[in-house]
C-alpha cells in the first residue's frame, strides 16, 4: 500500500518541522527583544529599564517598518538598517535551518522504505503518538490554569499578607497611583467578598433546588412520555440562554421590581440587590439541578418502585420514601455541581449585584462576589505587579480551588451511585 | 375503625395530589420565567427596530459645494438651517442642530458617493433624529418634570411638534441596527461589528477545538491503555468541563497575553480561550458517541484485516459523526453565548469598525450586550434588548442545526 509509505515520509519529516516552528514562534518575540536591545543607543539605556522596555515594544511592533517616524525617534537610520539586517538574517537563517532539517529527515525516511518495511504500522504508531499529545492538551490546560494562578498569587502574597487576605473584613482594592497619595492605601480583606458570594449562592440555591427537584420528580415520575419529551428540552433552554441575557434581565426588570415592591412595604432596597441577582441565578440553575436529578431518579431500578407500590404506598410516598433516598447520592452530586456553577457565575452578578463590598447577610442590600471583583479588577487599564491586579488572580485561585473540590465531590458521589445501580 | 381508615386514605390521597401539584407548579414556574424573560426582552426591544427621521430636502446645486471636496457636515447643517427655527443666537442654533443625529453627514456622504449624479440636483434625504428626539416621538415626554431635568427643553419640544405638523417626520425600519458597528450615538449603533467579531472568534474556536477534541477522544476511547495516566486525563477532562468560565479568562490573560504577548481584544485570543473551554465538551460528546457504535462493527472490521486505525477512521468515525457534530455544535453554542472570559482578555473595547481579520480589535455579541447595558442613554435599553434578541435568535439557529443534524443522520442500531 504505497499510500502509507508516502504518509510515513511526510509525517516523519513534517512533524519535527512543525514542532520546530512552534518553538520558533514562541521564542521569536524574545529573540527580537534581544536583537533590538543590542541596537538601542546608550543614551536611552541610561534612562532606565522602563524606557528600554517601552522602546523595545514599539520597535518590536514596527519591525517591518523601521523607517517610520515612530521608530526613527528612537533609532538613527543607520542602526535601524543594521537592526533590520540582523533581524532579516536571523529569520532567513532559521527558515533555512528548518528546510534543511526537513529535507534531511525526508531523505532518511525515504531511505528506510523497502519491500519489507511495514509502513502501515509505523504510520499508525506516529499517529497514535500525535493523538496522545492532543489528549494531553486538556491536562496542560489544567496545569496552565493552576500554574498561572499560583504564580501570580505568590506575587500577590509577597505584597499583601496571607492572613489579611483570608480573614480581613475590609476590601477596597484602590491602591495609590502616585506615591504619597492620601486615603488609598488599598486593603485586601476578602471576607466581605466570600460572604457576598455565599449569600447570592444561597439565595439561588433556595430557588433552584426545590423548583429543580420538583420539576425533575414530575417529569421523571408523573409525566407521560409525550409530555416529558416536550417539556424536558424546553426546560433545558433555561440553561442555554446566555448568562449576559439573564444579567440584563436582572438589572433591568428584577432589580427595580424588587426595589419598588420593597419600598411599598417600607423596606430600603438598593437597586443592585443580592436578592435580584440570586433570584435570576436560581432560575438559570434550575435545569442544572433538574436534568441530572431526573437522570438519576429514572435510573433507580424499577423493582424498588414496584415493590413499594405493591405494598400499597401511593406514588408520592414511593417517591419520597423509596426513590428519593435511593437516588440521594446522585441528587447531592447534582446539587454540588449546581453550587459550583452558581459560585463561578459571572455575568449575572456583574450586572445585577454591584461592586460595594458590604459585609452583610441582608439580601436586600448590595453585595459583591469573587467573580465580580475579578472582572472589575482586570477590565480596563491595568498595571501589572500592582497588588490590585494580582488580587484578581488570588481570588481566581480561591474560586478555582473551591469549584474543583465541589466538582470532584460531585463526581465521586455520582460515580458511587452509578456503581450501585448500573 | 373504617372511618379512621377512610380519613387516613383521604389524607394520603390529598397528600398525593399536593405532591403532584408541587411538581407541576415548579415546572410551570420555570417555564413561565422562560416566557417572561423572552417576552420582556422582545417587548423592550420593539422601539429599537424603528427610527424617526426627517425628510430633509437637500439643495446640492453646483455653486453650493466645492467641486471635489464636499463638506457633508456643513451641507447638512446648512440645509437644516433652511428649516425655520426662529433662532437668532448661536446657542439656539446649536440646540436646534442637536435634534439631529451626528451620523447624518456620513449617511449623506454614502448616498452621494453611491450616486454621484445627485450632485447639482435638489433631492430629499431621510435624516435621522438624535436619540432624545427619537424617544420623544416614540414615547412623548413627561411634562410634570421641571424643564431643567428633562432631556429636551420646551423650545426643542416646540420644534419637534412643528416638524410633525409640517408632515416632515417619518418612521422607518432601523437598518442601522443590523448594518452598523458600535457607536456612542444610540440611533446609529448596530450589532454587525459584534456579530462578525463573534463569528471570527467562534471560527478560531472551531478550528482549534474540533480536531484536538475529536482526536483526543479517539485516543482515549480506542487506543489508550488503561492505566493511572489515562485515568488522570479522564478525571481532568470531566473537571475541566465544570471549571467556571472566568477562570479560563484568567488563564488567557496570564498565558496568551502576558506570557506569549498576543494582542489584546483580538478574536484570535478570544477563540483560543474559548476553545480551551469547549474542548472538554467536544471530548465528552465524541466519546459518548463513539461508545454508542455497537462493538460488532469494530469486530467485523478487525476480522477482515483492518488495522486499529482503519477501524476507527473508516468505520467508527463515520458512524459516530452525527453525534460528534451535534456535541460540537452545542459546545460552540455555549462558547458563542459566553462573555466572562472575553471581558478579561480585553474584548470589551469600544470598537466602531467592523473587524476584518483575526487580529483586529473586536468585541463579541454577548459582550456588546454587556457594554450597551452599561450605557447611560435611555435609548440603549431598547438597543440592548434588541441585541439580546439577535443573540438568542442566532443561538436558536445554531441549536436548530444540531437538532436537524441529529434527526436526519443519527443511525439507529
Amino acid at each position: 500500500m504505497p499510500n502509507y509509505h508516502g504518509l510515513f515520509v511526510i509525517l516523519s519529516s513534517l512533524l519535527p518541522c512543525i514542532i520546530f516552528l512552534i518553538v520558533f514562534i514562541s521564542i521569536d518575540g524574545f529573540i527580537k527583544g534581544v536583537i533590538i536591545q543590542n541596537h538601542l543607543p546608550n543614551s536611552l539605556i541610561l534612562l532606565g529599564q522602563e524606557e528600554v522596555d517601552f522602546s523595545v515594544s514599539i520597535l518590536r511592533n514596527n519591525i517591518h517598518n523601521l523607517q517610520s517616524i515612530l521608530s526613527l525617534e528612537i533609532l538613527s537610520t543607520d542602526s535601524a538598517n543594521s537592526l533590520y539586517n540582523y533581524y532579516f538574517f536571523y529569520r532567513a537563517g532559521f527558515l533555512t535551518l528548518i528546510i534543511c532539517i526537513t529535507t534531511f529527515l525526508a531523505y532518511l525516511a525515504g531511505k528506510k522504505l523497502n519491500v519489507r518495511f511495514d509502513a502501515r504500522r509505523n504510520v499508525e504508531k506516529i499517529l497514535k503518538f500525535i493523538f496522545f499529545v492532543f489528549s494531553i492538551v486538556a491536562v496542560l490546560t489544567t496545569f496552565g490554569i493552576i500554574l498561572s494562578l499560583i504564580f501570580e498569587t505568590v506575587r500577590f502574597f509577597s505584597q499583601v499578607s496571607f492572613s489579611e487576605f483570608l480573614f480581613g473584613i475590609h476590601w477596597s482594592p484602590q491602591t495609590a497611583i502616585r506615591e504619597g497619595q492620601v486615603g488609598s492605601s488599598g486593603s485586601f480583606g476578602a471576607i466581605p467578598i466570600f460572604t457576598g458570594t455565599l449569600l447570592i449562592t444561597a439565595i439561588s440555591m433556595l430557588i433552584a433546588v426545590p423548583l429543580g427537584l420538583y420539576s425533575a420528580i414530575y417529569l421523571s415520575q408523573y409525566a407521560r412520555p409525550k409530555v416529558r419529551n416536550y417539556f424536558k428540552p424546553i426546560l433545558e433552554i433555561l440553561a442555554g440562554i446566555p448568562t449576559v441575557v439573564y444579567g440584563f434581565f436582572a438589572a433591568l426588570s428584577v432589580g427595580p421590581f424588587i426595589r419598588s415592591t420593597g419600598e411599598s412595604l417600607g423596606l430600603t432596597v438598593s437597586t443592585e440587590s443580592a436578592l435580584a441577582a440570586g433570584l435570576v441565578m436560581g432560575i438559570m440553575i434550575i435545569p442544572y439541578v433538574s436534568s441530572l436529578s431526573d437522570d438519576v431518579m429514572t435510573a433507580v431500578p424499577e423493582s424498588l418502585r414496584d415493590g413499594s407500590l405493591a405494598l400499597g404506598a401511593t406514588k408520592s410516598e414511593t417517591i419520597r420514601k423509596v426513590i428519593f433516598p435511593a437516588a440521594l447520592p446522585g441528587i447531592v452530586g447534582a446539587i454540588l455541581l449546581a453550587i459550583s456553577r452558581a459560585i463561578g457565575e459571572t455575568m449575572i452578578v456583574v450586572m445585577a449585584a454591584g461592586l460595594a463590598a458590604n459585609l452583610t447577610a441582608n439580601p436586600l442590600s448590595a453585595v459583591t462576589t469573587v467573580t465580580v471583583q475579578i472582572v472589575t479588577l482586570l477590565v480596563g487599564d491595568q498595571e501589572f505587579d500592582s497588588p490590585k491586579t494580582l488580587a484578581a488572580f488570588a481570588l481566581g485561585l480561591v474560586l478555582f480551588f473551591i469549584t474543583l473540590v465541589l466538582n470532584i465531590l460531585a463526581m465521586v458521589t455520582v460515580r458511587k451511585y452509578r456503581e450501585r445501580y448500573e | 375503625m373504617s372511618k379512621n381508615i377512610n380519613s387516613m386514605m383521604l389524607k394520603r390521597q390529598s397528600a398525593e395530589k399536593r405532591f403532584r401539584f408541587y411538581g407541576q407548579a415548579s415546572l410551570a414556574i420555570a417555564l413561565i420565567m422562560l416566557v417572561v424573560i423572552i417576552s420582556s426582552m422582545t417587548y423592550r426591544s420593539i422601539p429599537a427596530f424603528t427610527n424617526y427621521g426627517l425628510n430633509l430636502s437637500i439643495n446640492l446645486s453646483k455653486e453650493n459645494i466645492a467641486q471635489d471636496n464636499i463638506n457633508y457636515r456643513r451641507l447638512i447643517r446648512d440645509n437644516i438651517s433652511l428649516l425655520d427655527s426662529g433662532c437668532d443666537d448661536r446657542k439656539c442654533r446649536k440646540e436646534f442642530l442637536r435634534l439631529f443625529s451626528s451620523g447624518a453627514a456620513y449617511e449623506l456622504r454614502d448616498t452621494i458617493e453611491n450616486d454621484p449624479s445627485l450632485i447639482g440636483k435638489d433631492f430629499s434625504k431621510f435624516i435621522l433624529f438624535s436619540d432624545d428626539a427619537d424617544l420623544f416621538y416614540k414615547f412623548g415626554i413627561d411634562n410634570s418634570l421641571p424643564e431643567s431635568e428633562r432631556r429636551l427643553n420646551d423650545r426643542e419640544i416646540t420644534w419637534l411638534n412643528g416638524f410633525k405638523e409640517l408632515g416632515l417626520v417619518e418612521k422607518r425600519f432601523s437598518t442601522n441596527l443590523f448594518t452598523n458597528g458600535d457607536s456612542r450615538e444610540p440611533e446609529i449603533a448596530g450589532v454587525l461589528g459584534a456579530v462578525i467579531g463573534s463569528l471570527l472568534t467562534i471560527l478560531i474556536t472551531l478550528i482549534i477545538s474540533f480536531p484536538i477534541g475529536v482526536l483526543s477522544a479517539i485516543y482515549l476511547e480506542s487506543f489508550a491503555p488503561k492505566n493511572k495516566l489515562t485515568d488522570f486525563i479522564e478525571v481532568n477532562i470531566n473537571n475541566l468541563a465544570a471549571v467556571p468560565s472566568i477562570v479560563f479568562g484568567l488563564l488567557g490573560l496570564a498565558l496568551f497575553i502576558n506570557f506569549f504577548g498576543m494582542p489584546r481584544s483580538a478574536p484570535l485570543v478570544g477563540g483560543c480561550v474559548l476553545s480551551l473551554m469547549t474542548l472538554p465538551v467536544i471530548i465528552i460528546a465524541t466519546r459518548a458517541s463513539l461508545q454508542s457504535v455497537p462493538p460488532s462493527i469494530r469486530e467485523a472490521a478487525l476480522a477482515v484485516g483492518a488495522s486499529e486505525m482503519q477501524v476507527v477512521f473508516q468505520h467508527l468515525l463515520p458512524a459516530a459523526l452525527p453525534g460528534i457534530l451535534t456535541g460540537t455544535i452545542i459546545g460552540l453554542a455555549r462558547a458563542f453565548g459566553e462573555s466572562a472570559p472575553l471581558l478579561l482578555i480585553g474584548m470589551v473595547a469600544f470598537v466602531v469598525d467592523i473587524p476584518g481579520s483575526f487580529t483586529d480589535p473586536a468585541t463579541a455579541l454577548p459582550v456588546q450586550v454587556y457594554l450597551w447595558a452599561d450605557s447611560p442613554e435611555r435609548a440603549f435599553v431598547a438597543k440592548t434588548s434588541a441585541a439580546t434578541l439577535v443573540l438568542i435568535f442566532l443561538l436558536i439557529i445554531i441549536n436548530l442545526a444540531a437538532v436537524i443534524l441529529r434527526k436526519k443522520y443519527q443511525l439507529k442500531w
